[in-house]
């Protein structure tokens, strides 16, 4: 007997590729690990985009969170560099081809300790990046000692106690000039994917800091940064939607109780505010809000400063727009008429 | 002819038992940041200009006012430019360090000085030329605080005058040196005059130093090393620069970005073919090169030994994941502050082998401004073509001091831009593998982040690797890219610029690199004429080392390595690297030099003859 199967119409997106051709290979992270979770939000961000996978470049430092760029988009260039100096290598990528979508993965040791220097600067030119720390207050790949995100008064599993005040990344970067500044959890899927769409619709550095538990050494009690006390303080600013540009979606909201915020490629993100308002373009509001929420004791969530329309650093350096890696000779080779025009110059 | 060859130049200027004619070397001693650069270098040019052989080195301190520096003019009617140690006539401006450097002098030399620092009283074997500076300006300059700018000026119409040298080519360098800058042209050569009339009427000459034309320079130009390196970059077409300021490299960069926002705009859009970037620092500079060099740009980065040693863990990266980039080091002495202001050849083991692990890169050795703009296009070919970072060993001496040469040469051949594989090349192939070495020579074919093919990606790490560019911890497929990466070495030991050997079947050899070959030369012709001691000679242009280097070597029974370091560098790493072939340690043999000056070629003789004494 003949059976006729309905065939299921497959999930694709935009560009008509399925979800499968934005993962990569196997992650070799351990079971549980808040960067496997990230990991699949980017897969799903990328996805629901509809970005060409070919145009993305992931760059990483050293460390857990720098091996996940090879468990998303196999398909495409990747560049696991050295330890906590992938802003420089992510900036010649970019500086070589402007036309790519650069998205780099570091972690709070590669970040917020040796690669201090590296952030710093990154943030500073507004370089067209996403920048994801994928932050568990420790260096896993050591066996867990402290990293410079660790909170005060938070203690390791062989009970050393940190004594000393954690650097915020992202007052730091909202303090040096980068226009997309964010913190989630790894475990907060809806949030987390917003964030990430929000952060490939802009068009200069999205800084995006994801509390992301480290299972083997940092999720006990006493930890800051466990699973268990990030649910428990998480406070997050509002929540946040996106709306792609290619999706003419009417959103109804209270302008009184929403900000809409227009990206870079037309997208929009919607922050619902909480009472009292917050208004994620001023900067000073933001680093007043993030200095509270230390003195609280709170894990505060979500977008706190986006500033769209500001130059980047490409954008400065007034680039042509093609790829420089693949401009022909005949334009980087000057004639022979201007190098005889110099040597008469030297006569 | 090459630039780089020299030697003694057929003069038809008859010797004259009470004059020395167009062979001297003055050395003017300065206080920095009083304007003294611009005088020397009016004194330079127009002995340039009247077709006499030349070069001026600059001995200054790391410091930006108050502190002495000398400039040194060596006028040579053989073509001899190397630095020489012995002066012929000093122009004392320096209060600080005006009584030691008539100590230093040689009996019989010259001596024009400030009148009120008396020097005169030191010696009684020198020649004394009083000039009253102050009085003598005052006039020409009432603004009083542009005055102490001006005076130096005063000296160069007084030397003009002593040495005839001829004041319509002493004008015209003026001009040139003040480009549109009339008014102070006006001005400073109203002093020139000064001083060339107060020397007519008050200074009888006494020695016997003169300079006459002659024609050794026609069509030559006049340029420093990093400003020659800055225009080979621009003409290899390079499109990523990074840097951070160090000297004494700052002004390749420096020099490119102004070449290139001249002849480097796109004329439809306006905007630049190419980006570069002051870095936060070297780590980050070369990171940028590695990044850019890594998504198929030209780039590039110019720093000097301390940069180096910063840039050494991302070199080493470059190395394993097959990375092209160019990095020049303008090599200058040593650590921290003290002499970064003076020359060395001092970074060459540590370069040649930067960076951890079992690392080694090519590294070439311009001798010359025509070398460091003509190895500046070799180094971007040879790095894409060898995916690996290359370098180019300058020195300060070489870099910020003013060579004649001939023009250079517009490039005779096509960028070459190394094996990359685009979308069309993959559609034919259908897929490719990054790190398997298919024409045997060691290097792999790459893709650039951004072609439009499903199989272009892929993951780009250190040490572990397969030939799929997978990630891998086995030894044997370690072993295998490690033994590919040496026969990568052995391809750079083909393709990169080969030696210049000069002369053949004598017993003694010379071996000599980058700065050094000026001094060597000149010292071949002293041990010639004043020993008869006849040599060959080969100047290495490039590490991994030709193989006619080894061959040279086994070649003569004794073989003098000449550099400019305390460690013997050079002659270390020809130990590390040439084939076995008995008797190299006997005959090999070191002239060393680092006391921070250019070399000159008397102590390059002394040591050799030296050394000599019972073979």
């Amino acid at each position: 007997m003949a059976t006729t199967t309905t065939p299921v119409p497959r999930k694709t997106n935009r560009i008509g590729l399925e979800p499968a051709a934005y993962k990569g290979s196997r992650s070799t992270l351990c079971a549980g690990c808040g960067h496997n979770a990230i990991t699949e939000r980017i897969i799903e961000a990328f996805y629901e985009m509809g970005v060409e996978p070919h145009r993305v470049v992931k760059l990483s430092g050293i460390g857990c969170s720098s091996k996940s760029p090879a468990y998303f988009i196999g398909s495409t260039h990747g560049f696991n560099a050295v330890h906590g100096r992938m802003p420089s290598v992510a900036t010649g990528t970019l500086l070589a081809n402007r036309t790519l979508l650069g998205i780099g993965v570091s972690g709070d040791g590669d970040t917020a300790s040796i690669g201090i220097g590296q952030f710093v600067h990154l943030m500073r030119r507004n370089l067209p990046l996403i920048y994801i720390i994928e932050d568990n207050g420790c260096y896993g790949l050591t066996k867990g000692q402290f990293s410079a995100t660790a909170d005060r008064g938070s203690v390791l599993k062989n009970g050393v106690v940190n004594d000393l005040a954690p650097i915020d990344t992202c007052a730091l970067a909202i303090e040096l000039g980068a226009t997309y500044v964010a913190r989630s959890f790894s475990g907060d899927k809806k949030q987390l994917l917003a964030l990430l769409e929000g952060a490939i619709a802009h068009r200069g550095t999205a800084m995006l800091d994801v509390i992301s538990p480290c299972v083997t050494f940092n999720d006990h009690e006493g930890s800051t940064k466990s699973y268990s006390y990030v649910k428990d303080h998480d406070e997050p600013l509002g929540e946040v939607s996106f709306v792609p540009f290619f999706r003419d979606i009417t959103v109804d909201y209270d302008p009184g109780s929403t900000t809409e915020v227009t990206l870079h490629d037309g997208s929009r993100l919607l922050l619902k505010k909480l009472e009292g308002g917050y208004d994620p373009t001023n900067k000073v509001e933001a680093l007043r809000v993030l200095s509270e929420s230390h003195d609280k004791g709170e894990v505060i969530t979500g977008l706190f400063y986006v500033k769209t329309g500001q130059p980047n650093f490409l954008d400065l350096l007034n680039i042509v727009d093609e790829p420089l890696a693949t401009l022909p000779e005949s334009r980087v080779r000057p004639p022979k008429r201007v190098l005889d025009e110099v040597m008469e110059s030297l006569r | 002819m090459a630039t780089t060859h020299v030697a003694p130049i057929e003069s038809d200027i008859a010797p004259q038992s009470d004059r020395v004619v167009n062979d001297l070397s003055i050395q003017v001693a300065t206080v920095n940041g009083s304007g003294s650069q611009s005088s020397n270098m009016v004194l330079l040019r127009s002995l340039f200009q009247m077709g006499i052989p030349i070069s001026g080195k600059n001995l200054f301190p790391s410091n930006i006012e108050g502190l002495p520096t000398w400039f040194t003019i060596r006028a040579s009617r053989h073509g001899w430019i190397a630095r020489r140690k012995e002066i012929d006539f000093l122009v004392a401006m320096n209060p600080e360090t005006a009584e030691e450097d008539v100590r230093g002098l040689e009996p019989g030399a010259a001596c024009v000085y400030a009148e009120k620092l008396n020097l005169s009283r030191l010696r009684d074997d020198l020649i004394f030329y009083p000039v009253p500076f102050d009085q003598i300006v005052a006039p020409v300059c009432p603004d009083a605080k542009l005055r102490k700018l001006v005076r130096n000026m005063v000296y160069v119409g007084v030397v003009a005058r002593l040495l005839e040298i001829d004041m319509g080519e002493v004008e015209r360098a003026l001009r040139k040196q003040f480009k549109k800058k009339v008014k102070a042209a006006d001005l400073n050569f109203k002093a020139v005059l000064a001083g060339y009339e107060f020397a007519e009427k008050n200074l009888e000459k006494r020695d016997r130093h003169v300079v006459e034309r002659m024609n050794a320079n026609t069509g030559k130009i006049l340029i420093e090393g990093n400003a020659a390196a800055a225009l080979g970059c621009m003409m290899a077409g390079v499109t990523v620069v990074t840097w951070y300021p160090i000297t004494p490299s700052s002004s390749l960069c420096e020099m490119l970005i102004s070449y290139m926002k001249r002849y480097r705009m796109d004329p439809e859009t306006g905007k630049a073919t190419f980006a570069i970037v002051q870095a936060e620092d070297e780590l980050a500079a070369i990171g940028m090169v590695i990044g850019a060099g890594w998504a198929g740009a030209r780039a590039m980065t110019s720093t000097a030994g301390p940069g180096i040693s910063l840039m050494s863990e991302f070199v080493g990266l470059g190395y394993y994941a097959d990375v092209p980039g160019v990095i020049f080091d303008i090599q200058r002495v040593g650590p921290s502050t003290g002499l970064p202001t003076r020359t060395a050849q001092g970074d060459i083991i540590s370069t040649a082998l930067l960076s951890h692990g079992d690392t080694k890169h090519p590294l070439l050795f311009p001798a010359s401004v025509d070398e460091c703009y003509t190895m500046a296009i070799a180094a971007f070919d040879l790095a894409e073509e060898l995916q690996t970072p290359v370098f180019v060993m300058s020195d300060l001496d070489l870099g910020m001091n003013y060579w004649m040469s001939d023009p250079f040469p517009y490039p005779d051949k096509p960028m070459a831009r190394g094996k990359v594989l685009d979308a069309e090349d993959l559609e034919r192939l259908g897929s490719f593998r990054r790190y398997k070495d298919v024409e045997g020579d060691g290097v792999g074919y790459r893709t650039l982040p951004g072609t439009n093919h499903p199989a272009a990606g892929y993951f780009t790490r250190g040490s572990g690797h397969n030939e799929d560019a997978l990630y891998t911890e086995k030894g044997e497929l370690y072993v295998r890219n490690m033994d590919r990466l040496n026969r990568k070495f052995e391809t750079a030991r083909r393709t990169a610029p080969g030696p210049v050997i000069e002369g053949a079947g004598r017993d003694i050899g010379l071996i000599a690199y980058g700065t050094s070959h000026w001094a060597t030369m000149e010292c071949r012709d002293q041990l010639a004429r004043e020993f008869g001691v006849e040599t060959d000679y080969c100047r290495i242009r490039a590490f991994p080392f030709a193989d006619e280097v080894a061959a040279f070597i086994h070649a003569h029974h004794r073989v003098y390595v000449i550099e400019q370091n305390r460690d013997a560098q050079l002659l270390g790493l020809l130990r590390l690297t040439l084939p076995p072939q008995g008797g190299e340690a006997c005959r090999l043999r070191s002239v060393l030099h680092y006391d921070g000056l250019p070399l000159d070629a008397r102590s390059i003789t002394d040591s050799i003859m030296t050394q000599e004494v019972g073979n």
